[in-house]
């Protein structure tokens, strides 16, 4: 039993706060928002440089990194100022199935991903809320290829991206787990179109729709029509690091928090002198702790077998669930009204760290979801 | 980051589960899984069963007789001996005067008193609290006046937890009046048989009489039983209090009431459906299930850091605080679980000998006695609003 650190990690978490602080400013931010791409071409360039991506990858894909603690170290760090470069979507989750499933250039596209390149994953749709398994985009067999046919929905930093790997049903009804595949996509095919739009929590994403879209045999991921366990675990992957950064985003409100309870005075004396003031942060500051533990047991458990790891999942997208909703709304009531405007660095933060719980599953869904994946342990009690 | 114990902590956890396996007392155990009262002959057995095997004063150091345990170590027993339904070590010589003792003592006391503690010569309970100094604990009013080699001591504690089996008690009292509250106080060990010493119990809402009133009527104390300075008690008091407390989260406890919870629930049908599928119950569970998961966590991270050489900071207190809210949360489940057979009220029904059939089922009666009894968790030791002010103080600085 160990919570520190290694040395790299210590290396690059000092390395990434440092960048951060210094170039993630709020103006980069809410200029990156406004702009086409949705993201920062100056603080993308930073991360890449200093081999940020290369961290979410194993050393067997010419990684640096991969692990459970590798993700939490960057985006807890992405977090703790707001930032929102496409790392999640790029790193974890498109580099992570085409890591997992292969396809027939795999090396080169991990590389390029590696080197900046961005991809994206197109897979929920308007329909499947926090259903990983709906699929309802169509794949069918004509030719040497796959006409795809059908609606992704919340695609972030798809306006970034020039390449998506995309989910579609091969067979199976719109909910089963079997028969789906995932295709690498030009964004510029013929038959994709994107509608981009800004994001409650910065940046930007597309809702895609997929008119016919021709692919070939070579573009689908693993050769094979059975991409769920694959999705499932890229996922827990990608929970992992929204949890991270979650934690990162909860430790600059707290930040932020803490400092102006210090600083704003009223009646004479600083705010933060205030017991009901006090007791409040003191049980903000608790379950930020519980957050952090949280995210532990999900990174570390996830090379576990899919079944505790799923478990872990749902306990810790609950909880941070659970704890942002209080992070956010504690914080902006400590503040008063100065915490409800964008010009002051709370206002992005919280919004982010809003969002947290809208992407991937909330609170209650993983409640429902644990209650689910625990029954079956359970039973030694009947 | 590692979350997995090394080879080494889990062939040490195994050791402490095989000898629990092998040496706690079945009845013994049974009576705490089922929320029986426990004996002070019970508590006496289990505490010689450990001396003989050197695991009875977790946080004394090996010189003094201890197991040289580091903080993993200790929170690995104690958990173990949680789940194993081990009665808890009676804290107050042990983990209370015992550290006390060993930092303030003259030699003679620790000579003296340090083996009482470990035979078991002694029971001992704690004279802090009083009618009119809880919180505020530096209020004491208990005077101690110094009359040749005597301290003639006079007033009244309170609350004092298991005063019915002890033969001796520490105490915090009042030797001087002049400067702050806390320059005026001594730390005084007190025979209980002494003339003028009376002990009358409280019946708690739970039914139970297990903490009392002591009172002090001139009792005569030789001056060799003061401790530290006199008027420095509070010095001693303090070090007590920050003392790095081991399984201050209760997390052993907490999860074998989790076990209990998930039992019972099992268990209690409405019509056809066990409770345990009523999916709004099975989410209750499930959510201090989840808070239980990463408090694991949040303790093993903070023992690790007491295990490295640091000083809990404000930690101590997130994990009192915490462990408090989600034991509460599940005697709370515990209760509700038992539905309407919560309402009689038979607290025969905790002895073990007891031989009729009982009303309603056998864990009715035990789980809203636990219920009741715990809500002391979030007032004792420093009550959670307490703790929430040692949490901001430490973090605003204010």
């Amino acid at each position: 039993m160990n919570f520190d650190l290694t040395e790299e990690q210590t290396i690059l978490q000092g390395g990434l706060r440092r960048f951060l602080r210094e170039q993630a400013t709020p103006d980069t931010l809410s200029g990156a928002t406004a702009g086409d791409a949705g993201h920062s071409h100056t603080l993308w360039q930073g991360l890449v440089e200093m081999g940020v991506p290369m961290a979410l990858f194993p050393e067997s894909a010419g990684g640096l990194g991969g692990s459970g603690f590798d993700i939490s170290v960057v985006f807890e760090e992405l977090g703790r100022v707001g930032a929102f470069e496409p790392l999640l979507e790029s790193g974890i989750l498109a580099g992570g199935l085409i890591t997992e499933l292969g396809t027939a250039n795999r090396q080169e596209v991990i590389d390029q991903i590696i080197a900046g390149r961005i991809l994206v994953l197109a897979h929920a749709e308007p329909d499947s809320r926090y259903d990983l398994a709906h699929v309802q985009t169509t794949a069918d067999r004509v030719d040497e290829g796959w006409l795809l046919t059908g609606r992704k929905s919340l695609v972030v930093a798809a306006p970034a991206a020039d390449m998506a790997v995309v989910s579609a049903r091969v067979s199976g009804a719109i909910s089963d787990r079997s028969g789906i595949a995932l295709f690498m996509v030009p964004l510029n095919n013929p038959g994709v179109e994107l509608r981009s739009y800004r994001l409650q929590g910065g940046g930007r994403a597309a809702e895609i729709a997929l008119e016919a879209v021709r692919v070939s045999d070579n573009e689908r991921l693993g050769g094979g029509n059975e991409a769920f366990a694959a999705l499932e675990r890229v996922h827990a992957r990608a929970c992992a690091a929204q949890c991270a950064e979650a934690v990162g985003l909860m430790n600059g409100i707290r930040e932020l928090t803490v400092d102006y309870l210090r600083g704003r005075r009223q009646f004479g004396k600083p705010i933060g002198s205030f017991q009901a003031l006090q007791h409040r942060m003191a049980d903000m500051l608790i379950e930020i702790e519980q957050a952090r533990s949280a995210t532990i047991n999900l990174c570390g458990h996830l090379d576990a077998p899919s079944a505790e790891r799923e478990r872990q999942v749902s306990a810790a997208k609950n909880l941070i669930g659970r704890v942002a909703r209080q992070v956010v709304e504690e914080s902006i009531q400590m503040h008063g009204g100065i915490g409800m405007t964008m010009e002051y660095a709370l206002g992005h933060l919280a919004k982010r760290l809003t969002m947290v719980d809208c992407r991937f599953g909330d609170a209650d869904w993983h409640l429902e979801r644990f209650v689910r994946l625990s029954a079956v342990a359970a039973e030694e009690f009947a | 980051m590692d979350i997995n114990y090394s080879a080494g902590q889990m062939a040490f956890r195994d050791e402490v589960k095989s000898f629990l396996a092998e040496n706690l007392p079945e009845p013994i155990s049974r009576k705490v899984a089922t929320g029986k009262r426990l004996t002070k002959q019970d508590h006496e057995q289990w505490h010689a069963i450990l001396f003989r095997r050197g695991w009875l004063a977790v946080n004394w150091p090996r010189d003094f007789g201890g197991p040289g345990w580091n903080a993993i170590e200790r929170n690995i027993f104690e958990e173990e001996a949680a789940l194993a339904h081990a009665p808890r070590i009676i804290p107050f010589g042990l983990a209370m005067l015992g550290p006390v003792l060993q930092r303030f003592g003259t030699p003679q006391q620790k000579d003296h008193w340090l083996p009482r503690i470990l035979r078991g010569d002694d029971w001992w309970c704690q004279g802090y609290s009083e009618p009119g100094a809880g919180s505020d604990l530096a209020s004491v009013t208990t005077s101690a006046v110094r009359v040749g080699d005597h301290y003639v001591v006079s007033g009244q504690k309170t609350w004092t937890t298991l005063a019915q089996h002890a033969n001796m008690i520490f105490c915090l009292v009042r030797t001087s009046r002049e400067g702050k509250p806390q320059q005026g106080i001594s730390f005084l060990l007190i025979d209980m048989k002494s003339p003028g010493v009376t002990v009358r119990p409280i019946v708690l809402i739970d039914g139970e009489a297990e903490v009392n009133e002591v009172f002090f009527d001139n009792v005569r104390i030789p001056v060799e039983n003061l401790v530290g300075e006199e008027n420095g008690g509070w010095t001693c008091a303090k070090y007590l209090l920050t003392h790095e407390r081991t399984n201050i989260a209760g997390l052993g406890l907490a999860r074998a009431a989790l076990q209990n919870l998930k039992r019972i629930a099992y268990a209690e049908t409405s019509g056809e459906t066990r409770l345990i599928d009523n999916p709004l119950f099975a989410s209750r569970i499930a959510s201090v299930e989840i808070d239980l998961m990463a408090m694991a966590t949040t303790n093993l991270r903070v023992v690790a850091q007491a295990a490295a050489g640091q000083a809990p900071g404000p930690e101590s207190s997130m994990l009192k605080i915490k462990g408090t809210v989600i034991r509460q949360e599940i005697d709370k489940l515990t209760r509700q679980a038992v539905g309407p057979y919560a309402a009689p009220f038979l607290p025969e029904f905790l002895e073990e000998s007891e031989q009729a059939d009982p009303i309603g089922p056998p864990h009715a009666m035990p789980a809203v006695q636990k219920y009741f009894n715990n809500r002391k968790l979030s007032i004792y030791g420093g009550s959670s609003e307490i703790q929430r002010q040692i949490i901001a103080k430490a973090i605003l600085e204010l």
